[in-house]
């Protein structure tokens, strides 16, 4: 198995938390043209990261970085969940039956149903875990 | 030579600290007697010559400070006529007023003897070609160098400041083994000299850098005996004091003050009492022997400690570390002492942040708060929350280990502090009081 079409460039983003920094951080990508697919920001006392998943990951990167941002690329990986009642407890008692330990997620509604977006230690084991399972991973082609 | 004049700068310290007790007692008698400015100042400290009975009597002493001397421009505590005086010197006045330093021929022979000893003692002598890029004028440096120089058979060379091409090549041609400069401007000729295709340390006979007049740090030290292939000494002065007086010895261990001339303490800027030693505190010195401007219990308002032990050189005279910072810039923050240069050297030890940082001091309730603002490495980022709050954790905990007292951190982006000369300007005192 390829298992390197599984792994999703996520874009990381410090922001100082304070007001105008998220605006700050849209109208850039807006400006390069960069849409923005997925996002979730994580926030701890007076700073926070902003996550995101983009179709042009490596132009956000250089506008970001260019205007004084610090920005990291992350692999992360998406599953496919069924949009009904009990479709994220089947993906969640999968993962745990599987012993994967979750560093973050978040979700989004995508085109084709609802994508569980998963920040692990170990990606190449965990593809290989969550695909073993029967759950669909969704490739990186998809997003970008 | 060893030393310039052994049996003083080698005294057995008991001996020493009586010679500064007879010193200092002839000073106060001869300031209560003739100076109408230390007369009223001890009258209103209540305190007479003869309750001087002991060195440590010092601290009855009333203190003098710099305001003291811009109060009296031109030369109003002056305890010499203009007839005595063989010299005058005067400072930039940066801060304020200038001040005006005046000089009878023994104050000139005590400051070039001084140097005399100092210059000895980082081993320059007859044979030596000393150059001096420290500005000849109403400024200190360049005289008191020159005659310091001369008086231990040294060759000067006068470059003074500025024309750094011609410097370089007169360093070449005429043998340097010595300068006395500022060492950014040591740093600045060494660059000058690759611009020209020549390496101070390859091309020169430099071996010896006696360098002050501005705060430097030990990194610069490494950087510079390394890049340039010389040995690079601590000098120390104000013009209050006569000018550059003090050097390190070999040992580049702190200067040492010479007990016969200054009688040095160091005090809590805050309550005026003795700090333990080897703490940092207030420099406070007694000139002993000046006759134009001497000065008692002088408050220069520089930060630093005192080591009292007999030096591995065999000088039993103290050693004072290189300045740590104003007390201008110092912040108390519960009751405790904090110099933002003690934050700056605790960040330089954590490679995940910038070494710029600003330092917001507010008041919550009854009680002081801290909080040191600092960039987050590029490298360092992590789009994981818990990896920075480590960071953000071991920095408060190196900050409350070199401050003994608790600093929230703040992790702001890159680039987005202000960006200043001075470090005053680090700290933003929003406490009201």
């Amino acid at each position: 198995m390829d298992v390197k079409k599984y792994v999703i460039k996520q874009i990381s983003i410090f922001s100082e938390n304070r007001p105008g920094r998220l605006a700050a951080i849209a109208h850039a990508l807006g400006e390069e043209n960069v849409n923005i697919l997925a996002f979730s920001i994580a926030e701890a006392n007076g700073f926070g990261v902003v996550r995101a998943l983009v179709d042009q990951p490596e132009k956000a990167y250089k506008k970001l970085s260019s205007i004084g941002f610090n920005v990291a690329f992350t692999d992360v990986i998406a599953v496919h969940m069924q949009d009904r009642p009990g479709g994220l407890y089947e993906i969640a008692k999968m993962l745990g039956d599987a012993n994967i330990n979750i560093e973050y997620s978040y979700a989004y509604s995508g085109k084709e149903g609802a994508v569980l977006i998963l920040r692990v230690d170990q990606v190449v084991d965990a593809i290989e875990k969550i695909s073993k399972s029967g759950a669909t991973l969704i490739e990186s082609s998809v997003f970008h | 030579m060893r030393c310039w004049e052994p049996r003083i700068e080698e005294m057995p310290t008991a001996e020493l600290k009586e010679m500064q007790y007879k010193l200092l007692k002839s000073l106060v008698y001869r300031l209560y007697s003739f100076s109408p400015f230390y007369h009223d100042r001890m009258k209103e400290q209540n305190v007479h010559p003869d309750d001087i009975r002991e060195l440590l009597d010092v601290r009855k002493l009333p203190f003098m400070f710099k305001r003291d001397l811009r109060d009296s421009y031109p030369d109003k505590i002056f305890t010499a006529t203009q007839e005595e005086l063989v010299r005058y010197h005067v400072s930039s006045g940066t801060t304020g007023k200038p001040t005006v330093v005046g000089y009878t021929q023994n104050d000139l022979n005590g400051w070039t003897t001084s140097l005399a000893r100092a210059l000895t003692s980082i081993g320059l002598g007859r044979g030596d070609v000393i150059q001096v890029s420290y500005g000849y004028g109403l400024f200190t440096g360049g005289l008191g160098l020159h005659y310091g120089a001369e008086r231990i058979g040294a060759t000067v060379l006068p470059t003074s400041v500025g024309n750094t091409e011609r410097q370089i090549e007169l360093m070449q041609d005429l043998g340097s083994t010595a300068i006395a400069c500022t060492p950014s401007y040591l740093l600045h000729m060494g660059e000058v000299a690759e611009k020209m295709g020549l390496s101070i340390k390859k091309d020169t006979k430099l071996k010896a850098g006696i360098l002050g007049a501005e705060p430097w740090t030990e990194r610069m030290r490494t950087r510079m005996e390394e890049w340039l292939g010389i040995k690079a000494f601590d000098i120390y002065g104000t013009s209050e004091l006569s000018g550059p007086m003090f050097t390190e010895c070999t040992e580049q261990n702190g200067f040492h003050v010479w007990s016969d001339m200054a009688l040095t303490e160091i005090i809590d800027p805050k309550t005026g009492e003795p700090v333990a030693p080897g703490e940092n505190g207030e420099l406070t010195i007694t000139i002993l022997q000046k006759e134009a401007l001497p000065m008692i219990r002088y408050r220069i308002g520089d930060i630093t400690s005192m080591d009292e032990d007999v030096c591995p050189c065999g000088r039993t005279h103290p050693r004072v570390q290189r300045i740590q910072g104003r007390v201008d810039d110092m912040l108390i923050i519960r009751g405790i002492n904090v110099f933002p240069s003690q934050v700056e050297y605790a960040l330089m030890a954590i490679p995940e942040v910038g070494q710029h940082f600003q330092i917001v001091v507010d008041r919550k309730g009854a009680l002081d708060d801290m909080l040191v603002r600092v960039e987050l490495n590029k490298e360092s980022f992590s789009d994981k929350i818990t990896d920075l709050m480590i960071i953000k954790e071991r920095i408060e905990h190196k900050l409350r280990n070199a401050l003994n007292v608790n600093a929230d951190v703040e992790l702001v982006e890159p680039g987005s502090l202000p960006r200043y000369e001075g470090k005053s300007k680090k700290v933003l005192d929003r406490r009201s009081l």
